[in-house]
């Protein structure tokens, strides 16, 4: 059994790792080039996953769920960038948190008034129902796979757009420099519009392929949110390759000390960032300020 | 403007509190009496944000350590000792700010705030988890402290009268604390590193210190808060060190004006008054009070108390407007 469960264990918390990869990298894309603290990016989870529920409940399919479920993220995100996180771009941070955490608070009773406040799953699509048997007495669902390997596909198609289109090069260079890519004429309202609304949509992607796994429930953004920050702190802010380690890391650890030291678990996540940034103020792959 | 006119608002407000009891009900006394813990704690909250320009977002870790520090240490005595309990509170908190403060403080901007979110969530996530400390269902106290001499209570704060003047003295005590040490070298270094770490650290001033001591002078009052929250509900969960306890209590300061220290009291009643009553209309009163948040951010930074001195400013200006209009006027007839 020894090894065939620390398999199974590894590869929830890879799995664990790339949802976190997911909305971490949304995250860290907008505090790099737009400079936003965004608060309300894990009601942006919360978001997909209830679409998810609700789509995959009217469509009678998850995929047909997602397909439509993406441009719904997409606009919301479009929506609060317009009316409210583009006032914020020359404020203090304190009022960023200030306002994203009142979005947090409408969010959440809008998803109270849309979707009640019961606890919902969904169901796994029966092509990937099935799971694959290890030993006599383990097994591994198919569908956790599938998660890993989107979120693989998502990463890499990532990977393609900042560092080999043109609009990549916009958005790594409005990371190192924002004024200086306003100062060469790039129209960096629509740039950052654009940011954000992707950022929203990969969280909320996030959400839609996580609810068969995990229950769609109030509140759960929440819990998403304060990890994503801590993989972003970790790996430094504005850098996706740090926000890769670092949501591998915690994913490793949280998964791990889960099945360890169950009463600490929560707690360790925490101390690994403290000793991080003891280590390393401006995180793993930040740049010293 | 002189210093009594300019405090005689606040006199003002201080002597209403104090006749308040005389002729609140006792739901309306218990009520001010949060009112005023929570004002305690936005206030402690205000020295960082407003005066040192760290915007701490774990705030309510050293609120919630405070309140447990009581109920750990006496869920089962038999009776509870005033002077033992408030400074074990005081000193738990402010021990606590300190280790959370010496990560920190090394960081800035938006690190600071997210490390000090992170670091409150393992407090929290602690006291969830651990069921020696009741994990999420939290401690019951059954008794309130008292100061004794000999075996004469001097003091009870099982009533709710003695216990809403206890508290209303540990807030403008608080409140003159911060006053005092703003206003002496230790607070022009503050707000001096907020406007420009670089330019004081250029001048000899060891600003990690500064900023260290300021963070544990806050956490330990908001400690304070938190013991008396405590002692005032008789019960302690890991809901009080939430992150949202410290996202509302940055919302109270800013609602009430950041950097004033009398601002985030004025905001305490406004959110928590908001908190009571709003439920009363909708149910879905979060959506009310976040669209009142997000009001507030847009069209009112600098908070409610900023819109006094701005009437006030709006009556000088008409005043001399019609003076001089009269002057004017005087002077057509002369000439």
């Amino acid at each position: 059994m020894e090894l065939s469960f620390y398999l199974v264990q590894l590869l929830n918390a890879v799995q664990y790792g790339f949802l976190l990869f997911l909305v971490a990298s949304g995250l860290t894309l907008l505090f790099g080039i737009m400079g936003i603290i965004n608060l309300a990016h894990g009601s942006f989870y919360m978001l997909g996953s209830y679409l998810a529920y609700w789509l995959t409940g009217v469509t009678g399919n998850l995929w047909l769920g997602i397909l439509l479920g993406l441009p719904i993220t997409l606009m919301v995100g479009y929506l609060v960038e317009r009316f409210a996180i583009s006032f914020l771009y020359k404020r203090d941070h304190l009022y960023q948190v200030l306002l994203t955490f009142a979005l947090i608070l409408i969010f959440n009773e809008l998803q109270q008034i849309l979707w009640g406040s019961d606890v919902h799953s969904v169901a796994i699509p029966s092509l990937l129902a099935g799971s694959f048997q290890l030993t006599e007495n383990q097994s591994y669902p198919v569908y956790r796979l599938f998660i890993s390997a989107a979120c693989i596909a998502i990463a890499c198609g990532m990977y393609w757009v900042i560092q080999k289109t043109r609009l990549g090069m916009t958005i790594r260079a409005g990371a190192s420099n924002r004024e200086m890519v306003q100062a060469l004429g790039i129209n960096v309202n629509r740039l950052f519009a654009f940011v954000f609304s992707l950022g929203v949509a990969l969280a909320g992607f996030a959400g839609m392929l996580a609810a068969p796994v995990d229950s769609v429930y109030p509140g759960m953004g929440e819990n998403v949110l304060i990890i994503s920050f801590v993989v972003v702190v970790i790996g430094g802010t504005g850098s996706i390759k740090g926000a890769f380690v670092g949501a591998m890391l915690i994913g490793l650890v949280s998964t791990f000390g889960k099945v360890l030291v169950p009463e600490m678990a929560s707690v360790m996540v925490y101390a690994l960032m403290a000793v991080i940034l003891l280590w390393r103020p401006q995180g793993l792959f930040g740049r010293a300020a | 403007m002189s210093t009594l006119t300019r405090s005689l608002p606040l006199l003002a407000a201080l002597l209403a509190l104090v006749l308040f009891p005389l002729f609140g009900s006792s739901f309306y006394v218990g009520l001010v009496t949060r009112i005023i813990i929570i004002a305690i704690f936005a206030m402690s909250l205000d020295l960082l944000i407003g005066y040192t320009g760290l915007v701490s977002f774990g705030h309510a870790a050293f609120f919630g350590i405070g309140g447990y520090a009581l109920a750990i240490a006496f869920q089962d005595a038999s009776v509870i000792h005033l002077w033992q309990a408030l400074p074990l509170s005081l000193f738990a908190a402010a021990l606590a700010a300190l280790v959370v403060g010496w990560v920190s403080i090394r960081t800035s901007g938006i690190y600071f705030i997210m490390i000090t979110l992170a670091l409150s969530q393992m407090f929290f996530y602690y006291f969830f988890e651990s069921p020696r400390y009741g994990g999420d269902d939290g401690i019951f106290l059954f008794l309130k402290p008292v100061l004794m001499v000999g075996s004469e209570d001097i003091l009870n704060l099982d009533h709710e009268n003695n216990f809403y003047y206890f508290a209303l003295s540990c807030l403008v005590l608080g409140y003159l604390f911060l006053v005092m040490i703003l206003q002496a070298p230790f607070g022009k270094v503050i707000k001096a590193i907020k406007v420009n770490e670089h330019r004081v650290r250029a001048l000899g001033y060891s600003t990690n210190g500064y900023k260290l001591v300021s963070f544990v002078i806050a956490g330990t009052l908001a400690g304070l808060a938190g013991f008396l929250e405590g002692a005032h509900t008789g019960y302690i969960n890991p809901a009080y060190m939430s992150w949202h306890e410290s996202g509302v209590c940055i919302a109270i300061v800013i609602l009430g004006g950041v950097g004033t220290l009398y601002g985030p009291i004025v905001g305490a009643f406004i959110i928590v008054l908001l908190q009571n009553f709003l439920p009363e209309f909708t149910e879905h009163w979060q959506l009310l009070l976040g669209g009142i948040v997000i009001a507030v951010v847009l069209f009112l930074p600098r908070g409610a108390t900023s819109l006094l001195p701005r009437i006030r400013s709006l009556i000088r200006m008409e005043k001399s407007i019609s003076l001089s209009q009269e002057e004017k006027a005087k002077g057509d007839a002369d000439g």
